[in-house]
């Protein structure tokens, strides 16, 4: 890849991530935080072809220790960030809603749709 | 090197990051969005796998498995109000994932006679970035654990300037004498002291910023990485976190009336010069009981709750679930007041509330409660200091000057409930807790919360 070339793609990539992340709402911060730096574990791509290219020993124990590392980051990032955001979703509400909204969440419980209008409650 | 399908492939990730990113920021989106990111990064993986350079798959397997089993691990176990530390312990391993790998290329390319200068500049960067990043949030995870007390020595910004100095030497040398891995060791192991050196003085209320710059970093060391593999998806996906976490460093320096500078190299800000705490608080605190503050509440229509790291540190987010719906079966109106960086992530507060199932409509942001604390019988302040400092507004000269509060001095009677009349971050006297409707109710939050709530019943 041509130098120029990569660095359109890092800056084109910086304003469009600027443009994506505006406007967050504060209950998101952190699970939006813990997904993202799920994302920056794509530095397993590298891993993998360091620990994979059967250069040298050496080379091949520091590769499998970046894809140790970035498998700990990828794999518990998106799972603690779906965790989270579950906690966000519909709970046994006691108020007099309650009922209201299980019956109305009944159908898309398992589906997550319930969850969604759920959190949808205040936007 | 790459073939098409390869490079295909990796478009389809990049996409679904940028979806999922996206998706992530909107509260009904957001499972969906979390759900994107990770197809994305399976199909990167699995692309990867297939690629022609890759010969021998032992190390792969056995890194693949024993990282997949510890994360799951970390991540179903972890409580939530250790979340602040788990995320900085996997940034810091994200950043020190990008060290090795490019380690592993620039020592490959000495090797085989390939390196450029390009590709040794940008392992240069990438081992720096990498290293700062994985060693400060190793250092921000013992501090938020609060295992580590350590704020440094005097004299280290010096010793930071010299490490900075010889970071660019060692970076030079990579290039000028490319052959040479000793190069990159030493600018992991100056990288790694400036981390510590960085991070070590920050503190306290200033966590949610360095937290989500460390998450900044760890993106930028991934785009490193891909300047040194020559990689688009490193590029890209490591460029969209780098952006996304200095929005929410942005936004957090924003909340505290802090410049990033500020925050990073004068980290405790002094209380010298004001009123000195005798002086604000001598004869003037009323202490309370939780019998006394259970009759407020009973003769209350409205209550505002605003909690801060205390409610973190007591545990307390349950038994605060179990008062508000005590004053709501007695019809009594109740919302959570929540200041943008109060705990010590962006978002602290809102995590542990959910985990209590607390109603996230009932959280209210500062600028939307604000204007409603004159028409609030009680508030209840639980653990936060600073961020409801009057001082704020008032006194041009106080370090906490213009720092946006929650203006909880407006409502009718104000509960803070607070081990002692020790003050916050800041380091000043809150004119608060001697105000004419105030009073402290001394304790741990947890127990005070408990006993107002039995109090309640038997009213």
């Amino acid at each position: 890849m041509d130098l120029l070339i990569a660095v359109t793609l890092f800056v084109l990539a910086v304003f469009l991530g600027v443009e994506l992340i505006t406007k967050v709402p504060p209950t998101l911060h952190t699970p939006l935080m813990s997904g993202s730096n799920a994302i920056s574990g794509i530095t397993i791509v590298g891993a993998l072809v360091a620990a994979g290219a059967d250069h040298s020993t050496f080379t091949a124990v520091l590769g499998f220790a970046a894809v140790t590392l970035a498998m700990i980051n990828v794999v518990g990032g998106f799972l603690v960030t779906h965790r989270m955001l579950q906690m966000f979703g519909p709970k046994r509400r006691r108020d007099t809603s309650a009922q209201v909204s299980k019956a109305s969440s009944a159908d898309g419980a398992e589906t997550g749709d319930g969850r969604a209008r759920v959190m949808d409650v205040d936007r | 090197m790459m073939d098409d399908w390869t490079t295909l492939g990796y478009l389809a990730s990049a996409v679904l990051f940028i979806l999922g990113l996206k998706r992530l920021s909107r509260p009904r989106t957001a499972v969906r969005g979390n759900q994107f990111g990770a197809t994305g990064m399976l199909i990167a993986i699995v692309v990867t796998l297939t690629d022609n350079a890759i010969l021998g798959f032992e190390w792969i397997i056995a890194g693949l498995v024993l990282g997949t089993a510890v994360g799951a691990v970390l991540a179903v176990r972890v409580q939530m109000t250790a979340m602040p530390e788990l995320v900085a312990l996997f940034n810091g391993f994200g950043g020190g994932a990008s060290v090795l790998v490019a380690a592993a290329s620039y020592i490959e390319a000495a090797d085989l006679a390939t390196d450029t200068p390009r590709l040794s500049a940008a392992a240069g960067l990438a081992a720096l970035i990498g290293a700062v990043t994985f060693t400060g949030s190793l250092i921000a995870f013992g501090k938020l654990r609060e295992s580590l007390k350590w704020s440094g020595f005097k004299g280290m910004q010096v010793v930071s300037v010299v490490g900075v100095a010889a970071a660019v030497v060692f970076g030079v040398l990579m290039v000028a004498d490319a052959g040479n891995a000793l190069w990159i060791w030493l600018m992991v192991a100056v990288a790694a002291g400036l981390g510590v050196l960085v991070v070590s003085p920050i503190g306290g209320a200033d966590m949610p910023v360095v937290i989500a710059l460390l998450n900044s970093l760890s993106g930028m060391a991934a785009v490193a990485a891909g300047f040194v593999l020559d990689n688009s998806l490193l590029i890209i996906a490591g460029s969209l976190v780098g952006a996304s976490g200095l929005i929410l460093t942005q936004i957090m320096c924003v909340a505290m009336n802090r410049s990033l500078l500020a925050v990073m190299f004068s980290p405790a800000p002094s209380g010298a010069g004001g009123p000195s705490a005798d002086d604000v608080y001598a004869g003037k605190v009323r202490s309370t009981s939780a019998d006394d503050v259970a009759m407020l509440l009973e003769a209350a229509e409205r209550v505002a709750i605003v909690p801060g790291y205390g409610l973190a540190v007591a545990q307390a987010q349950h038994a605060v679930r179990d008062l508000a719906r005590r004053l709501e079966d007695r019809g009594t109106q109740v919302v959570f007041g929540i200041h943008p960086v109060a705990g010590r992530m962006p978002g602290h507060m809102n995590v542990l509330l959910a985990e209590a199932e607390i109603g996230y409509e009932q959280l209210v942001e500062m600028d939307d409660i604000n204007p409603t604390f004159e028409q609030t019988d009680v508030t209840i302040v639980l653990g936060a200091n600073d961020v409801v400092n009057p001082i704020a507004r008032t006194d041009p000269s106080s370090p906490i000057a213009g720092m946006p509060i929650l203006d909880v001095d407006k409502s009718g009677v104000v509960v803070v409930i607070k081990r002692s009349l020790s003050p916050g971050f800041a380091g000043i006297p809150n004119p608060l807790f001697a105000a004419d409707n105030s009073m402290m109710l001394f304790g741990d939050g947890r127990e005070a919360v408990v006993s107002i709530t039995k109090a309640l019943q038997q009213i």
